[in-house]
C-alpha cells in the first residue's frame, strides 16, 4: 500500500546510501587477492566509493550493493588483479 | 529526400512539413518533449535542406520575441514549445495576437509545474485559449504533418492575420514512430504561396506595431481582434477544403464525428486519446451499445453551432479532456456547456483524465461510456469527475 | 494486432530496435507504431520500448499492457524487472542468454526462446550491442516481420561496414533461432 501524498507535495531528500546502485550492473569486478599489492589505487578511483580495504590483512573488497560495474578498477589496477565477470548467475 | 510514404517519428513529421512550407525565420528554445522537432529543423538548416534563419535564444521569452520581430518585418516564421516554455512566452503571445502577426507555433502538449512533470496533458495550450491565437488539435502524426501548410495559409490570409497554434501530444506523438504520407514540395508550393504581408516594418514606410492605445480606441481594437478570430472560421473551413482537394485527404475542419450519427452516449475529446477512444467505441458497438466520439479539432474560435449540431442527438455527452480550470471543471466541458446555454441539449459531463501523462487505456474509456449512460435525463453534477483517480494515496482533507 | 515489448538497458538500443521493427513491418505492408516507455533515462537503467503491428491503421495510443511477445536484450534484467508482467499466456519470450530455456526457471506458460545474442554481437560487431541481433532472432522465432524487410531497414539506417556487419548479425541470429 503506497504512502499517502502530503498536501504540499513536498518530498524528502534522499541520500546516496539509500539507492543500491548495484542493481544497475551488467558486469562485476572480481579481485584476485593473491595479485593485490595493496596500492589502493582502485579505492581512490572508484567513482562510487564501493571499494574498501580489508581490515588487518589488507587487500580490497568490493561492495556489490553499490558497485555499478563501470570497470575503472579493472582498467587501472597496475597488477591486473581484477577481472570483469558477467553478472548473470 | 525521404520516401513519401514511410514510418517516421512524429517530431520529424512536423519538422518535414515545416521545411516544406519554406519558413524564413525559426527561433525556438529546447524543452522536452519538443526537442526533436527543433533539432530536426536545425539539422535541416545546417545541411542546407532548409534555407532559413535559425535563431538560437537564451529562453522561450526570447524565442517568441524573435519570431514576433521577424514576423513584423514581413517574413514567414515558426516556433515550437510546450508547458513551462509556452508559459514563459505568455505575455509575448498576447502581444503577437494583439499585433495581428501570423506566426505558426507547434505546442508539444505537456503538463505544467508544480510539481514538475514532463509527460503529456493539455493544460498548457488550453491555458492560452483567451489570447487570440487560432488553436487546432491533432490526433496523429499525419494530422500534425498536414496541418502545417493549412496553419500558415490561414494565419497569413490578409483577411485573417492571426497567429495559430497546432497541438500534438508530447511524447505520445512527438516520440512515436508511425506511418506518414509526406507531402510533395510541388503540391505544398501550389497550396501555400509565398507570404505577402499587408503591413510590415520597413524603413521606407515607417509603421509602429503594438502602439499605445488609449481607452478611446483599445476597446474597439480588442473587438476587432475577436471579430478576426470569429471570422477565421469560414477561412479555416475553406483552407481545409482546398487542402483536401489538393492532397487527397478528407478532413472536416472543426471536428471529426466517429460513429456518432445514432449515438445515445457521446464522448467529446481532443488529441491522440481520440485514437484510443475510437477503439473503445468499436468494441462497445460490437456489444450493441449506441456510442460514438466527437473529436474536437478547432478549439479557437469555438465552433458553437457545429458543436450543438454534432452533440444534440445524444442524451449524454461526456467531455474527456486532459486539463482543468482549478476551482471549476474541465475547460472544454465549460465551452461545450456554453454552446448549449439557452438551448435544450444533452446532459454534459466533465471528465478530467490523463493529467501528467497518466495513461488512458481502452478499459478506462469504456468505463466512461458506461458511467455516462447512467446520467441520462439527470442534471450534470457541478464538480468534474476524475478518471482513474488513485484515492489510496490521497490524504484526507485537513 | 500484435503487441511487442522490448526490455533492455539505456544505451543498448532498445528504442532503435522498436523503431526498426516498426519500419520493417511497414515494408512488409503492415501498419505499425513504435514508442519508448517515455521518461527520464540514463545509461544502464532498465528501459522498455513497444511496437504494435497490425493489418489496419493503429489508433490506440495507450501503453502496451498485455504483449504477445517480449524481447529481453539483457538477461540480467530477469533479476530486476518482471519482464513477464502481462505477457499473454500463449505468448513468446525471446531472451538473450547463453543458457537454455529450461535453465532459466521461468514460471510462465509462454514459449521461451533463447539465443546468445551477446556472443553473436561480439563475434560479428565486436561490441555487446544486441538490439539488431535480437531483431533477427525475433524474425526467426515468430516470422511476424520478414528478415528481408529487416535487412532493408538496417541497410537504410546504417552504411558501410556497420551496415554489412549488422546485416550479418541479423541473419546469423535469424538462422540460429531456426528462421526459414
Amino acid at each position: 500500500m503506497a504512502d499517502k501524498l502530503n498536501e504540499s507535495a513536498v518530498t524528502e531528500p534522499s541520500s546516496s546510501p539509500a539507492t543500491k546502485t548495484g542493481a544497475w550492473r551488467s558486469q562485476r569486478p572480481v579481485v584476485d587477492l593473491d595479485k593485490c599489492i595493496k596500492c589502493y589505487i582502485c579505492i581512490d578511483l572508484c567513482p562510487e566509493g564501493a571499494i574498501s580495504a580489508l581490515p588487518e590483512k589488507g587487500g580490497v573488497q568490493v561492495d556489490y550493493d553499490y558497485c555499478k560495474g563501470c570497470g575503472i578498477c579493472a582498467s587501472e589496477c597496475p597488477q591486473k588483479a581484477y577481472t570483469m565477470a558477467p553478472e548473470e548467475k | 529526400m525521404m520516401p513519401r510514404k514511410t514510418v517516421v517519428e512524429g517530431s520529424m513529421a512536423v519538422a518535414e512539413a515545416v521545411r516544406l512550407c519554406r519558413p524564413q525565420v525559426i527561433s525556438a528554445y529546447p524543452i522536452t518533449p519538443q526537442t526533436h522537432i527543433v533539432e530536426d529543423l536545425s539539422k535541416m538548416v545546417a545541411d542546407g535542406e532548409l534555407r532559413c534563419e535559425f535563431v538560437n535564444t537564451e529562453s522561450e521569452f526570447a524565442a517568441a520575441s524573435v519570431v514576433l520581430g521577424a514576423s513584423a518585418a514581413g517574413v514567414r516564421t515558426y516556433t515550437a514549445t510546450t508547458s513551462q516554455g509556452l508559459f514563459l512566452m505568455f505575455e509575448v503571445l498576447y502581444n503577437i495576437a494583439g499585433s495581428r502577426l501570423p506566426i505558426n507555433l507547434t505546442c508539444a502538449n505537456r503538463a505544467v509545474s508544480a510539481p514538475i512533470n514532463i509527460w503529456n496533458d493539455q493544460q498548457d495550450s488550453v491555458s492560452l485559449r483567451d489570447a487570440g491565437w487560432l488553436q487546432l488539435y491533432c490526433e496523429d502524426a499525419q494530422e500534425i504533418h498536414d496541418f502545417q501548410p493549412i496553419a500558415f495559409k490561414v494565419a497569413e490570409d490578409p483577411r485573417v492575420r492571426l497567429p495559430i497554434m497546432t497541438m500534438m501530444d508530447g511524447f505520445v506523438l512527438t516520440h512515436t514512430y508511425e506511418p506518414v504520407e509526406l507531402m510533395d514540395q510541388e503540391l505544398v508550393d501550389s497550396y501555400l504561396p509565398a507570404y505577402k504581408p499587408v503591413v510590415k516594418l520597413d524603413v521606407a514606410h515607417p509603421l509602429t506595431f503594438g502602439a499605445f492605445a488609449q481607452p478611446n480606441t483599445y476597446h474597439e481594437i480588442r473587438y476587432m481582434l475577436n471579430r478576426a478570430v470569429m471570422g477565421a472560421k469560414p477561412k479555416i473551413a475553406a483552407a481545409f477544403k482546398e487542402f483536401n482537394e489538393t492532397f487527397g485527404r478528407d478532413y472536416a475542419p472543426f471536428m471529426e464525428e466517429y460513429r456518432s450519427e445514432d449515438a445515445d452516449v457521446l464522448v467529446l475529446s481532443l488529441g491522440s486519446v481520440c485514437g484510443t477512444i475510437k477503439d473503445a467505441v468499436d468494441e462497445l458497438r460490437t456489444e450493441g451499445q449506441k456510442v460514438g466520439l466527437v473529436k474536437l479539432r478547432m478549439h479557437r474560435p469555438l465552433p458553437k453551432a457545429e458543436l450543438r449540431k454534432a452533440l444534440d442527438r445524444a442524451s449524454v455527452v461526456a467531455v474527456v479532456e486532459k486539463d482543468i480550470s482549478m476551482g471549476q471543471e474541465g475547460i472544454i466541458a465549460t465551452d461545450v456547456k456554453s454552446a448549449f446555454a439557452g438551448h435544450d441539449g444533452p446532459t454534459v459531463l466533465s471528465y478530467v483524465a490523463g493529467l501528467g501523462g497518466r495513461d488512458v487505456p481502452v478499459p478506462d474509456v469504456k468505463k466512461v461510456f458506461k458511467e455516462a449512460a447512467a446520467w441520462k435525463g439527470r442534471q450534470a453534477p457541478d464538480d468534474p469527475i476524475w478518471l482513474g483517480l488513485n484515492t489510496g494515496i490521497i490524504p484526507e482533507v485537513q | 494486432m500484435m503487441e511487442i515489448r522490448i526490455h533492455g538497458r539505456g544505451g543498448q538500443g532498445s528504442v532503435t530496435a522498436a523503431e526498426i521493427l516498426a519500419q520493417a513491418a511497414f515494408k512488409d505492408g503492415k501498419f505499425s507504431q513504435a514508442f519508448p516507455a517515455f521518461g527520464v533515462e540514463r545509461r544502464g537503467a532498465p528501459v522498455q520500448a513497444f511496437t504494435r503491428i497490425a493489418d489496419h491503421k493503429i489508433r490506440n495510443r495507450a501503453q502496451v499492457y498485455e504483449p504477445d511477445i517480449i524481447i529481453v536484450q539483457d538477461s540480467t534484467l530477469l533479476e530486476v524487472v518482471n519482464v513477464f508482467a502481462g505477457l499473454k499466456p500463449s505468448g513468446v519470450a525471446i531472451i538473450n542468454t547463453a543458457k537454455a530455456p529450461g535453465e532459466l526457471k521461468i514460471a510462465h506458460t509462454a514459449t521461451v526462446r533463447t539465443i546468445d545474442a551477446t556472443k553473436v554481437a561480439m563475434d560479428i560487431l565486436g561490441r555487446p550491442i544486441t538490439n539488431t541481433t535480437m531483431i533477427g532472432a525475433f524474425s526467426g522465432a515468430t516470422g511476424a516481420v520478414s528478415i528481408d524487410s529487416i535487412v532493408t531497414v538496417i541497410r537504410e539506417r546504417f552504411s558501410g561496414k556497420l551496415a554489412d556487419n549488422n546485416e550479418r548479425a541479423v541473419r546469423e541470429a535469424y538462422r540460429q533461432v531456426g528462421g526459414k
